[in-house]
């Protein structure tokens, strides 16, 4: 009998997702040591895992690699997003020490579960192949949907925690039914090939169909309209700090994957996709602008926000080519950046067993709070898009993409929808400054954490804002191999 | 020998049933079902494409989204009981806290 032969197994395309995987899995036995009471050194931990995975990635800068028969790709792409991703997760993991340690839910699980979905973000972000999507979606996702419910007496956490379940895993299924047609269209789930296959053969509607329904996967995970509505009732039930890992990571890790698969791959059928994507861009950023107007709730108001920048990104999706994916990159830094900041001043203002979650609980911040008020208002200018900070250099690089490739009507839309939103984010700023607080409430007293992610995240965006240009340098360089 | 449109046929049956089922039916725990019923007739589909093929890559994810489907039974179960706890009722109807 013939020896099997062994395949050679290269780890190293893996390594910053091999750390933070690892270290989840040390949190998790490191909980169950003494000291029991106390958990505030898991998050130390989990914080030190996410650097040490931080500094791998860039040290693999310009020289990654291929592993699993080219199911993985580190390429300079990935790192870009690793580097997005494990910014986020750390700020949030810091953001975590403070919050829910205030809010008596601090656990070695909450940490660990932070990790593992970090980890199938970061291999979404380097998968070439559709069989690695769905592990790391479902890695990510079902992470997330245990952790939208961690405040397990909360009935709001219930509810959020089974309609993300529910809604998600409806998703991934039609996510898998669309794998399963592009498999059987083409033969293959390995990217390259299927671009290969595509460009060679007659498009056949088989292919379509299941294009289709990965569009609808995809739509779901980043909650584009129409798929958007578990996003508000899972922000709004969610952990502050769950929410702001869903609502920067796991979209920056979907879009990885999508940017991978749909600009870069498959160019062969743009004027198929394009007039799909134009819709639904225009859609999700008027629906998402229109209905965030109507919201009293901060944490609600910056779900169909969200939902609303997704609408952005889309746009810089139908420019296409290396400036539009180049310009999607850039914004994912600057809208991560902004939006971890945004909930961490929620995060911090929420006082023990009682949210300050809607808009008129910040009446007055501003003389309460004078720093905390500052730091809310800036994040909120960046997130309308007010030079000179991050939100306003993203937003110039997205429309002036979509205008340049000749969309001139969608950035029209764009700037109008930009306008719009400028309402309710502006409201939050009046509340603070200009009413009076309805009632005498306890001092806020941020904790050295928290106040450290905000001051992180506050630099980040005043940089990008300032000095864009190396930045969108990185992105343009990260997208350029990619888009040839 | 049954014919492979056999199979995509019943496969498409099958995440119809489960796509109408998750659409229609109230309790958490059908709709639940349902959702299961489309990823097994994803499965089908995709062990018929991988003998059209005779490549092993429909199989092989076949047994990834085997094991994947129990970690969603796991997580699943896990939060109803956690709602049920809270509720004593079980109908998606009632998680209406947070609507608009």
């Amino acid at each position: 009998m013939s020896p099997i032969p062994a395949p050679p197994v290269v780890l190293g395309p893996l390594l910053p997702s091999l750390i933070v995987v690892g270290t989840a899995i040390v949190v998790l036995l490191l909980d169950l040591l003494p000291p029991r009471a106390s958990k505030a050194h898991l998050g130390t931990v989990a914080l030190a895992g996410l650097v040490g995975a931080l500094l791998a990635t860039l040290r693999t800068w310009g020289s990654g690699g291929r592993a699993f028969h080219d199911m993985i790709v580190l390429d300079d792409y990935a790192l870009f997003f690793h580097i997005v991703i494990c910014y986020a997760a750390a700020l949030i993991v810091l953001l975590s020490m403070d919050y829910l340690r205030r809010a008596g839910a601090e656990s070695g699980e909450g940490y660990g579960l932070i990790l593992f979905s970090t980890a199938g973000m970061m291999v979404l972000a380097s998968a070439n192949d559709l069989i690695v999507v769905f592990l790391a979606i479902e890695l990510m996702s079902l992470s997330l949907y245990v952790l939208a419910g961690l405040f397990k007496r909360r009935r709001e956490a219930g509810e959020a925690s089974m309609k993300y379940f529910l809604l998600g895993v409806f998703a991934s299924a039609f996510l898998l039914y669309g794998i399963a047609l592009v498999y059987g269209a083409t033969g293959t789930t390995n990217f390259d090939r299927i671009v290969v296959a595509v460009g060679a053969g007659p498009r056949d509607r088989l292919f379509l169909i299941g294009l289709g329904m990965l569009m609808v996967g995809f739509g779901f995970k980043i909650s584009s309209v129409p798929f958007h509505m578990w996003a508000p009732d899972v922000y709004q039930g969610a952990p502050t700090s769950v929410t702001a890992l869903i609502a920067t990571g796991s979209k920056a890790a979907v879009f990885a994957a999508l940017i991978r698969l749909l600009v870069a791959g498959l160019r062969t059928i743009q004027p198929d996709s394009t007039a799909l994507l134009w819709a639904l861009a225009a859609l999700t950023m008027t629906v998402g602008n229109v209905v965030a107007i109507a919201q009293s709730n901060l944490k609600r108001m910056l779900a169909y926000s969200s939902i609303a920048h997704v609408g952005y990104m889309l746009v810089g999706l139908v420019a296409g080519g290396a400036p539009g994916a180049g310009a999607v990159l850039f914004y994912l830094l600057a809208y991560t950046f902004t939006t971890v900041g945004t909930f961490g001043v929620i995060a911090l203002c929420e006082r023990a067993g009682q949210e300050a979650v809607e808009v008129r609980d910040y009446a007055g911040l501003g003389r309460r709070h004078p720093l905390l008020a500052l730091t809310l208002g800036l994040f909120l200018l960046s997130l309308i898009g007010i030079p000179p900070l991050a939100g306003f250099v993203g937003k110039f690089y997205l429309f002036g993409s979509a205008v340049r490739a000749g969309y001139v009507w969608l950035a029209v839309i764009a700037v109008l929808n930009s306008a719009v939103a400028a309402y309710y984010y502006l409201r939050v700023i009046v509340y603070m400054y200009m009413q009076e607080p309805e009632a005498a409430s306890a001092s806020l007293a941020p904790s050295f954490a928290g106040g450290l992610a905000l001051a992180i995240a506050l630099i980040g965006i005043v940089l990008l804002g300032v000095m864009p240009a190396p930045f969108a340098d990185l992105a343009q360089a990260a997208v350029a191999p990619l888009i040839r | 020998m049954i014919p492979e449109a056999y199979y995509l046929a019943l496969s498409a049956v099958l995440f119809t049933i489960g796509v109408v089922g998750v659409v229609i039916r109230r309790n958490p725990l059908v709709i639940f079902m349902s959702i299961e019923l489309a990823l097994n007739a994803a499965n089908l589909a995709l062990v018929a494409f991988g003998q059209r093929h005779g490549s092993p890559e429909g199989q092989v994810l076949v047994f990834f989204v085997m094991a994947v489907a129990a970690a969603e039974v796991a997580v699943g179960l896990a939060i109803i009981v956690a709602i049920f706890r809270l509720r004593q009722r079980l109908s998606v109807d009632d998680l209406s806290l947070m609507r608009w």
